[in-house]
């Protein structure tokens, strides 16, 4: 009765897509500790400016990996939403691909700063004094900072992204990763928080208005949205008188 | 996506004249005095109906075409549906199992060993550790083989007065002592002062409650609630008593037993749900996770036993928001069931005195009675063990990995992804599958590499405050 065609639509609605996201985030996170891995286990221990150099290259890799399975998975979505657009009923898919570009950038960053920040939450729980051995005593509020930070950062990639890919505008989709390596470069700065958590926010600010304006929004719209007008939607007129009265 | 499943119901209402197989999820979980047996299955009401829709030998082409677009679409939208549905339970049962492993202390203390794992792994050598908890696993799994094939035996064989003994044994025991001792732990745990008659009193109507909900009829709410408690403190019991290595390899074998056992012709899930689609009947709902009413209508029902266990298993409650007003207002109206409410709940859920009359009225109903059945509530099941072994995947996790919460979610991720997966492969086959192989797998996966390779890696980033 039922043709088992493309059904990989099925379960990309709602949570699903977030769980499909974070999923792939965690895959692209696993591939860079094994390369983090690899290269500390053939090194030597000792040196610890070669462990920092190290890090900061897992790092790198970490940050391309990132991006190349955000593509990935905006390949995968595209082709999800021709399947989508083809069985609906008007010809377009339910979910705009803006929507979508909003989801996974959410989506990986919501994953992407709890891994960062739960255990350290863990332990501010605990008994302990923060930064007894010489450290910073900011250590919590400025990982907060920068976590917030990163999750909005990748929310803001998510929508620039997908619409460079669309688009192909393979300068934006530069910009884009060299604006996250940037930040996480920036991210080795710390703990001189100055140097690292400054230029970081303004990066926020700047990519949150390139991808609030990517994503078609205006000064006028910004205005409409906060006065409240209710837009005439025709729309939802056509919708209700098409609709069948239904049956109970 | 919400739209779309606004209109469609009405736009099939006039077209609805088949049958439509509740795409299920079914895992039968078995059990003994101490734990569950996990049978994944997931089962498919065959119809004759439903054989004949897929024959594409028809005059009227177009009409069979448009069918089965608005199936897909069905599919799709209550695929979508039905992962949404079964998360909530699974994420809850985690979250339950997580919460109380990381407070209570009770459940990661090494206080001995089932009797089923009798061999220990404080051993001397890895080798010897490894060599215990093979041999541990493979006492444990032939016990659960051994479990489920006199399972099957007893339901081939009609024994269901003996079934539903063996369940309502488990279930007292897990409704009453082990919750007993949960309730103690948790309030050892954050010291508070209780006295025997009020934990009694609790316990008591705790687990009365339950016993009903559960092998009677109940809210479905409640009874969710109460199927997600036991398949909690089953999966608590499990890791508090299984050593570690033999959790990992117990679980391993379980979902390669799990594939074996449903998909192969000769497994003994596979005959279970094949023997319980022949004789019309559902599996046992305590210990199956059902995310709505189970439908009963249109069953030819010849043996009067089965009939009254299936009718005993049925929970009532409410099926589409319009019914629910029109019981509400019926029952408002005269305090109990008014003759239209029995009428439609006979017509429903099938009559509860066996009468052949009843039973031809039953048979003789028109199908397109079926359209005032919301679509929507056609639900999707999932059996405890599944909700059990997940859980003990996390709840291990989160008890004995050294990257702590990173371990958990990314396994309580990759156990989600899995699930949705099996789901998805559950929307194309529309036959019994397994839900363990994926999730476990992937949860396995995810666990050994994110402790041993992310968590280092992430410990260092930390450490130095980067980010990535």
């Amino acid at each position: 009765m039922f043709v088992g065609r493309e059904t990989a639509t099925a379960p990309l609605c709602g949570k699903s897509r977030h769980r499909k996201r974070a999923f792939f985030w965690l895959v692209s996170l696993l591939l860079a500790s094994l390369v983090w891995f690899v290269s500390v286990r053939l090194s030597d221990r000792g040196d610890a400016a070669l462990q920092r150099g190290l890090l900061g290259f897992g790092a790198a890799v970490s940050v391309l990996l990132q991006e190349l399975f955000r593509f990935a998975y905006f390949k995968l979505l595209k082709k999800a939403d021709e399947g989508l657009a083809t069985i609906s009923e008007d010809g377009r898919s339910p979910i705009s691909l803006r929507q979508m570009a909003y989801v996974s950038g959410l989506s990986f960053g919501i994953i992407s700063g709890v891994f960062s920040v739960i255990n350290i939450l863990a332990d501010s729980i605990g008994p302990g004094t923060v930064g007894i051995h010489g450290d910073s005593p900011y250590y919590f509020i400025t990982s907060a900072f920068l976590t917030m930070a990163l999750v909005l950062l990748h929310t803001f990639w998510g929508v620039i992204f997908f619409d460079a890919c669309e688009k192909r505008r393979y300068g934006c989709l530069g910009l884009v990763v060299a604006s996250h390596l940037l930040t996480s470069g920036l991210t080795f700065l710390n703990p001189r928080y100055a140097a690292s958590l400054g230029p970081i926010f303004i990066i926020t600010l700047c990519t949150g208005l390139w991808a609030f304006v990517t994503a078609g929004g205006s000064f006028r719209s910004l205005l409409k949205c906060l006065s409240c007008k209710q837009e005439d939607d025709s729309r939802v007129m056509t919708y209700s008188a098409l609709r069948v009265p239904c049956e109970d | 996506m919400t739209e779309l499943s606004a209109h469609l119901p009405q736009f099939q209402h006039g077209q609805l004249t088949e049958n439509f197989p509740d795409n299920h999820l079914s895992n039968t979980n078995d059990n003994s005095e101490r734990r569950r047996h996990d049978n994944s299955g997931r089962r498919r009401n065959d119809n004759p109906e439903s054989e004949t829709n897929g024959q594409p030998q028809n005059n009227i082409q177009q009409v069979v075409e448009q069918d089965e677009e608005e199936d897909e679409e069905l599919t799709l939208k209550y695929g979508a549906k039905h992962v949404i549905m079964l998360f909530v339970p699974v994420t809850l049962c985690m979250v339950v199992v997580v919460a109380t492993i990381k407070s209570v202390s009770f459940y990661t203390r090494k206080d001995g060993q089932l009797i089923y794992t009798p061999f220990t792994e404080e051993t001397e050598t890895v080798g010897q550790r490894a060599l215990n908890s093979i041999l541990n696993a493979a006492i444990m799994i032939s016990v659960i083989i051994v479990m489920t094939i006199l399972l099957v035996v007893l339901y081939k064989y009609r024994c269901y007065k003996v079934i539903h003994g063996w369940l309502i044994i488990s279930s007292l025991l897990l409704l009453f002592f082990f919750s007993f001792i949960y309730l103690g732990e948790v309030f050892k745990t954050y010291n508070v002062a209780m006295d025997y008659i009020t934990v009694a009193l609790i316990i008591w109507n705790f687990g009365v409650v339950g016993m009903i909900c559960i092998h009677w009829k109940g809210p479905l709410r409640l009874q969710q609630a109460y199927l997600i408690m036991i398949s909690a403190l089953m999966a608590l019991v499990f890791i508090k008593y299984l050593p570690e290595w033999t959790a990992w390899l117990i679980l391993a074998v379980i979902s390669v037993y799990d594939l074996v056992a449903v998909l192969c012709p000769k497994g003994p899930l596979r005959m279970l749900v094949e023997t319980a689609q022949e004789r019309n009947e559902t599996l046992f709902p305590a210990l199956i996770y059902s995310s709505t009413m189970i439908w009963l209508v249109n069953m030819a029902e010849e043996d009067p036993e089965a009939q009254r266990k299936a009718t005993k298993n049925s929970t009532y409650d409410k099926q589409a928001p319009a019914n629910q007003t029109r019981n509400e207002d019926a029952e408002a109206d005269d305090g109990g069931f008014s003759q239209e409410w029995q009428q439609q709940r006979d017509n429903r859920i099938g009559p509860i005195e066996s009468t052949p009359e009843s039973r031809a009225a039953v048979q003789a109903l028109p199908s397109n009675s079926q359209t005032s059945e919301d679509p929507e509530e056609r639900g999707v099941k999932l059996g405890l063990g599944d909700f059990i072994f997940y859980s003990v995947l996390v709840g291990k996790a989160s008890a004995t990995a050294s990257g702590d919460w990173n371990t958990t979610l990314a396994c309580f991720v990759a156990i989600l992804i899995g699930l949705c997966l099996t789901l998805l492969l559950l929307a194309i086959f529309k036959k019994a599958l397994p839900a363990l192989p994926i999730s476990i797998t992937f949860g396995l996966v995810f666990y050994f590499a994110t402790d041993n390779l992310v968590q280092p890696f992430m410990d260092q980033l930390a450490f130095h405050q980067f980010y990535i």
